[in-house]
């Protein structure tokens, strides 16, 4: 009988497998806080084919398979908690398709952000996706499977309502089709079928995506960020609304931090605005910043700073070396806009106890319907004590989420228990069954959603 | 050794492992990384060296062979300092040589590297030939031994023995003669220049190299050298002056560049192909020589010049760097970098990939014989160009 790493050499190939210390290692880490846990075998398979076969092989060994995309979640999703085999899919890395006018793209699940940011504006420069603030390598798939969120979701909504269909293997290793390519139709619609909702959130415990359809929206050759500032936070959520209510915004991005030292409690906003012509920019400006926020400037309670041309594709983070120590984590909650002041007073009070310069910010999503309110604490990697107390201010953080009546967004297994207890106990059952149908053999990047 | 004394154990922990070094500039895909590119598995992406370096320090995992090739695998192509938006980025490559260069004080290498190092001690170059025949490509040419002329003609390793690179080192002895240059060589007299020995973490081997050629060039009275290879142009124009070299470097396409506006050359025969230019990273990254070759290959009658889009400090490595043309981690397969490279060239339209390294001529020439790309695209060193379009 053929060994588990010979049966993955034989699916993939010798170089694409491994049970190597140095691949072990390297794998066996999330980028944040969390403590790693090496896998049994990496494998990076280059199809849908040899993605059910790694599941299929896994459900015969009864061994776990831990999906992996760009890996930057920060919340250690892909941490092969119970061992097992990891599976990269960042080689699945094909644009199948553009459509122009239907305006999707079809993709690979390992298509990272800054490869379809690059490939649409060289070949479909009208065309834009909804681009998170997440490091490059990032990838679609991953970040739809979260709920993630990008510089269109003010108008949009999260990324996850921006899919028009799937391919995943389940985790019994048949494929299954969502949405009209589930009919063989092109892929350009999620609806009107039955909606099974199985897969967005669950951290990979329920099956792979392998392939997705996502919406492309107009790319105005004008794009900017205008920038606001005020000092009292309580003004944060009716501001929002107000530049909401115009419309006329593509990303509303509140944020505060203690970094540099002469901007520390004040409350800045980035205003992301688009245009086909200066007199479509000149008309967006002149409602956001006169007929909106006008009262706030007049008053002497807010400040315009100006509005720079050009948008930063993909944006270009230096976050993790804010301490030189190469790391930070963040908890993201999706909140009410209103409790944008709460938010940011307890994000600042938890980071000044834990000795961590304060990083908050606020991303507003669909016109104003929630934020993610993301708080940040860097840390030392060669330093475990400010790991530790990383980690501490993490998990005080998404207690505070919930208190604050917020969900947690893409939650580690410390939020995930937190989330558990409060489920809805019918809710919690429906779950229950759901993954023991889906997933008998408990394959699925087990110690994630564990007990549900 | 432990981590508190490797040279940059103050910094090796600020990598995150966020991935921009596997970009080129215009972020099309995550192939810009050699060792990446051809494996795609993470501890051959430059967060992964650089992660596995710090476990291997601090005793978390233990030296292997494979440990090593994932360091040795790195060319060196600079490709990670331009994209990491870091503080730190101006010391990624110099991380991944330092580590080499304790497991080269430990005495752990694969063993292509050994050999390598081993050739390079007792012959004078990484083949193992004999130093006497070092000399013996200028057969039949206009070429003289080096006595006292304006420059030094330096060859190099590559185009002294390679039988394919020997072509470009006659070709450009030729031009040089027929321009009315001033210059001579060292023949079998010349060493190696020690830039690949440097990066594989040999110092010691480097520090001999470069000190025995300074001392031969100054004895001679050398004060400019002509480089065939940017490998030795780096290392005589940025190596050399650590240790008290003083000369004055040239890569032969600035040469050529001059002689040509000077009405030196006369190309008016022409080169009639669609012509993309494969940037060599040590011409390029390591020394910003972006727009020389350009400028030298536009002055061509009838090339057309057209550009891939990874280009000048976002091209991809031949994947030749670092002793990689001869120690062959990054070989054998569709995903090698040079395979990359010339299937790019060849979807781009051009008939003729030309090259201005004899470590990128021969990598890429064999990518092609891979591809089986010989009817379509033809490599050519900027000198067989240049040549080819000259008159008699």
């Amino acid at each position: 009988m053929k060994s588990i790493y010979e049966a993955l050499v034989g699916i993939v190939d010798g170089e694409h497998v491994s049970d190597r210390p140095e691949e072990l290692y390297i794998y066996s880490f999330d980028l944040g806080t969390a403590q790693p846990q090496r896998p049994d075998y990496v494998v990076a398979p280059r199809t849908t084919q040899q993605v059910q076969d790694i599941v299929r092989l896994a459900n015969r060994e009864k061994i776990p398979v831990v999906p992996l995309g760009g890996g930057l979640s920060l919340a250690g999703l892909a941490v092969p908690l119970k061992g097992g085999i990891l599976v990269d899919l960042k080689r699945m890395d094909s644009i199948i398709e553009v459509n122009e006018k239907g305006r999707y793209a079809v993709l690979e699940c390992g298509v990272s952000q800054a490869q379809l940011t690059s490939y649409l504006a060289r070949n479909h420069p009208g065309l834009t996706h909804s681009e998170p603030g997440a490091p490059p390598t990032a990838t679609i798939t991953g970040n739809v499977m979260i709920h993630g969120q990008g510089d269109l979701s003010q108008p949009y909504g999260f990324n996850s309502d921006l899919v028009n269909g799937l391919e995943v293997v389940l985790p019994t290793g048949e494929v299954c089709r969502f949405g009209s390519c589930a009919i063989g139709a092109s892929w350009f619609t999620n609806h009107p079928l039955p909606d099974v909702g199985l897969f967005f959130g669950w951290c990979g415990t329920t099956g792979i995506v392998t392939r997705l359809s996502i919406r492309l929206y107009p790319a105005k050759p004008i794009r900017g960020v205008g920038q606001f500032v005020v000092e009292n936070e309580e003004l944060v959520p009716e501001i929002m609304e107000k530049i909401t209510r115009t419309q006329m915004a593509e990303d509303i991005i509140a944020y505060s931090r203690a970094i540099p030292p002469f901007g520390m409690g004040l409350q800045h906003f980035t205003v992301n605005i688009a245009a086909d012509s200066e007199k479509e920019l000149e008309f967006k400006q002149e409602l956001i910043w006169d007929d909106a926020l006008g009262e706030y400037i007049r008053r002497g309670d807010g400040g315009y700073l100006g509005f720079t041309r050009g948008l930063e594709r993909p944006q270009i983070s230096k976050t993790s070396d804010y301490k030189k120590g190469g790391g930070f984590e963040y908890v993201g909650g999706i909140m009410p806009i209103e409790t944008y002041p709460r938010c940011y007073r307890s994000g600042r009070e938890i980071s000044e106890r834990h000795g961590i310069p304060y990083t908050v910010t606020g991303r507003c999503i669909g016109v104003g319907h929630s934020m993610m309110f993301a708080w940040t604490y860097a840390f030392n990697r060669a330093d475990p004590e400010t790991i530790r107390q990383a980690r501490e201010a993490l998990h005080e953080t998404d207690d505070l989420v919930l208190e604050l009546g917020g969900v947690i967004w893409k939650p580690g297994t410390y939020g995930q228990r937190l989330i558990m207890e409060r489920l809805d106990p019918g809710t919690r059952t429906l779950m229950k069954r759901i993954k023991e149908v889906l997933d008998p053999g408990g394959i699925m990047n087990p110690g994630n959603w564990e007990g549900i | 050794m432990p981590l508190d004394t490797y040279k940059f154990h103050d910094i090796i922990h600020r990598c995150f492992r966020c991935g921009y070094c596997k970009f080129p500039t215009n972020w099309m895909d995550v192939n810009n990384c050699p060792p990446y590119a051809r494996f795609r598995m993470e501890p051959y992406s430059c967060g992964g060296r650089l992660w596995l370096t710090r476990a291997w320090l601090n005793e978390i995992i233990d030296w292997s062979n494979h440990l090593a090739e994932i360091l040795y695998s790195c060319t060196t192509c600079r490709n990670c300092e331009i994209k990491c938006p870091l503080g730190f980025n101006v010391d990624i490559v110099n991380m991944v040589v330092a580590a080499r260069g304790e497991m080269v004080e430990q005495g752990k290498l694969p063993p292509a590297v050994k050999k390598f190092l081993e050739n390079i001690d007792l012959y004078g170059n990484p083949y193992g030939n004999a130093r006497s025949k070092r000399g013996a490509w200028m057969e039949g040419a206009p070429i003289e031994q080096y006595d006292g002329q304006e420059y030094l003609y330096y060859v190099g390793c590559t185009g002294s023995y390679d039988t394919r690179a020997q072509n470009s080192s006659k070709t450009l002895g030729i031009l040089l003669d027929k321009a009315g240059v001033s210059f001579g060589v060292l023949g079998s007299e010349e060493n190696c220049d020690g830039n690949e020995v440097e990066k594989l973490g040999e110092a010691g081997l480097f520090e001999v190299l470069a000190e025995d050629n300074m001392a031969r060039f100054n004895d001679l009275g050398v004060k400019k050298i002509i480089t065939l290879s940017p490998h030795a142009y780096n290392a005589m124009k940025n190596l050399y002056p650590r240790l008290g070299g003083n000369f004055q470097v040239f890569h032969y396409t600035q040469i050529l560049l001059e002689l040509i506006k000077a009405g030196k050359l006369d190309l008016s025969k022409g080169f009639n192909a669609k012509t993309a230019y494969h940037d060599p990273c040590y011409l390029g990254r390591w020394n910003g020589q972006y727009e020389t070759p350009r400028e030298l290959l536009e002055t061509v009658p009838s090339l057309k010049l057209i550009e891939m889009e990874k280009n000048r400090d976002g091209a991809l490595c031949c994947g030749g760097g670092a002793g990689n043309f001869e120690i062959d981690l990054l070989g054998g397969s569709e995903s090698s970098p040079a395979r990359r490279r010339v299937r790019e060239a060849a979807a781009l339209g051009a008939n003729v990939l030309a090259v201005a390294c004899p470590k990128c001529l021969i990598m890429l020439e064999d990518a092609v014989k891979s591809e089986e790309l010989e009817d379509t695209l033809a490599v050519k060193d900027i000198v067989e160009i240049v040549a080819g379009a000259c008159c008699t």
